[in-house]
């Protein structure tokens, strides 16, 4: 699968489990539905970051370096705006980056490019 | 009276053997090795100025049969034109008659001793693949090896995998015999009747009669050994390549167990090991179909995918398919965990 496509719908997926996880915690769970829109949203925006770079970038380590900074930095924002739930928030956020950012190059193959012999 | 030593009395043998090049662009160097029917020399060549080996036969020739065949040989390699395949430059006659030809002079390592130097079996399938690949490439033009062993493949130093003396096998087809090789690990030339072996020559013969047994003990498939001509087909050297194959791994399996490599690969291992037994089934309708299939199998392995010559369990496919994802799995094992735990703290 594409790199962005596959990092755009990991990011996504994983996002969206991320944010439904807030179902056990009893404080936020009226506000779930805001939570997992928000979480698969910067899930996305992750994951086609992500995918963007393991198209220019073909090196697992530094993929996972990316997605590990990507997530921190969304999730950090997620945070900061929410005033709390720092750890709640960053720790699986960096982790979805990790995964994403793995599996895009693990998995994901460069999207072809046509090109006419003339 | 002074007797001479056998080493001298060798190499007077040597000198005495040694083809006279005069009227040719070539300079003999040193002998290198004893062919099938011939002898096989390092030369220089003058013109082009690089060395080369050059083989000649060193057998009688009665009714110039062997001439024939040597310059057929020389044909058939110079219709195999493959990376994997030794190019002949040349062929021609010399002064006292005999037909020599020349080829490109591999410097490298027989593959038995190459491997003492190959620690991964990653690395050693792989240049099993690259035999394949010559070997597909012959069957493709109808040209069967029939003597494939660890001693006909030659790793180059910059790592080319060479199959060798394929004059061999041209020569099995078309006519008999050839000067035997000694050594456990040599060609023989045997004539069975009915049931026994009834002896090994070492003579030439002029035509291939039923019953003429080419190849190697331990590499030659059991239509071969029964010198069952009209049964061989490119199954036989499947069954040549599935003896390399378990030489290959055997030599893996003594120099490599204690590898990170080779631990936990059971079930893998016993889809290589099903890859060698299809490949060195006793009837070749058992076998694989074509050198490319068999190496496509031995690819799928390397790839961890499935291989056609073992159907899986269900446990061998959750094995296999943990081995492919392994960080992949870990990762969302990890984030689970995680998970879990952070559910955990924040209910305290």
């Amino acid at each position: 699968m594409n790199k962005i496509l596959l990092g755009l719908l990991l990011g996504a997926v994983l996002g969206a489990i991320d944010g439904a996880t807030a179902w056990f915690t009893p404080a936020v769970r009226a506000q779930l539905a805001g939570i997992i829109i928000g979480s698969t949203a910067k899930g996305i925006i992750a994951g086609v970051a992500i995918g963007f770079f393991a198209r220019k970038v073909h090196s697992l380590l530094l993929g996972i370096v990316f997605g590990l900074a990507v997530g921190f930095v969304l999730a950090f924002l997620v945070a900061y705006l929410q005033h709390g739930y720092y750890l709640p928030i960053i720790l699986p956020g960096s982790l979805v980056g990790v995964i994403v950012g793995y599996a895009t190059q693990r998995y994901g193959t460069n999207a072809v490019t046509a090109s006419a012999t003339r | 009276m002074k007797f001479l030593t056998d080493k001298a009395l060798d190499r007077l043998r040597d000198l005495s053997d040694a083809p006279d090049l005069a009227g040719t662009r070539y300079v003999l160097l040193e002998r290198v090795a004893r062919g099938g029917m011939g002898l096989i020399y390092a030369a220089r060549d003058e013109k082009l100025e690089r060395r080369v080996a050059l083989k000649v036969l060193d057998v009688e020739d009665r009714g110039g049969e062997l001439a024939r065949r040597l310059i057929r040989e020389a044909q058939v390699l110079a219709s195999l034109e493959h990376p994997g395949i030794v190019p002949v430059h040349d062929v021609g006659t010399l002064q006292d008659g005999r037909v020599f030809y020349t080829m490109k002079f591999v410097e490298g390592q027989r593959l038995d001793k190459h491997l003492e130097g190959v620690e991964s079996r990653s690395d050693r399938l792989r240049l099993f693949l690259r035999i394949c690949e010559a070997v597909a490439f012959a069957h493709a033009r109808g040209i069967l090896h029939r003597d494939l062993k660890p001693a006909n493949v030659m790793v180059g130093s910059f790592g080319e995998v060479l199959v060798l003396d394929w004059g061999l096998a041209k020569i099995f087809a078309k006519v008999a015999a050839s000067a035997a090789e000694s050594g456990s690990d040599s060609t023989i030339v045997r004539q069975t009747s009915g049931t026994g072996v009834i002896g090994e020559r070492t003579e030439t013969a002029a035509t291939t009669a039923h019953g003429t047994v080419m190849g190697t003990p331990g590499y030659m498939s059991p239509e071969q050994a029964r010198g069952d001509h009209a049964q061989l087909d490119e199954r036989s050297d499947i069954f040549s390549l599935g003896a390399l194959l378990r030489f290959l791994l055997a030599r893996n399996s003594l120099a490599n167990a204690a590898s990170q490599e080779n631990l936990s690969s059971h079930m893998l291992d016993k889809s290589l090991e099903a890859i060698c037994a299809k490949a060195t089934a006793q009837r070749p309708e058992h076998r694989y179909g074509s050198v490319t299939q068999f190496a496509s199998d031995v690819s799928r392995y390397l790839d961890g995918l499935p291989v056609s010559a073992r159907r899986e369990t269900f446990l061998d496919k959750a094995v296999r398919f943990y081995r492919r994802n392994n960080v992949a799995i870990l990762l969302i094992a990890a984030y689970l965990v995680m998970r879990v735990i952070l559910l955990l703290v924040s209910h305290r």
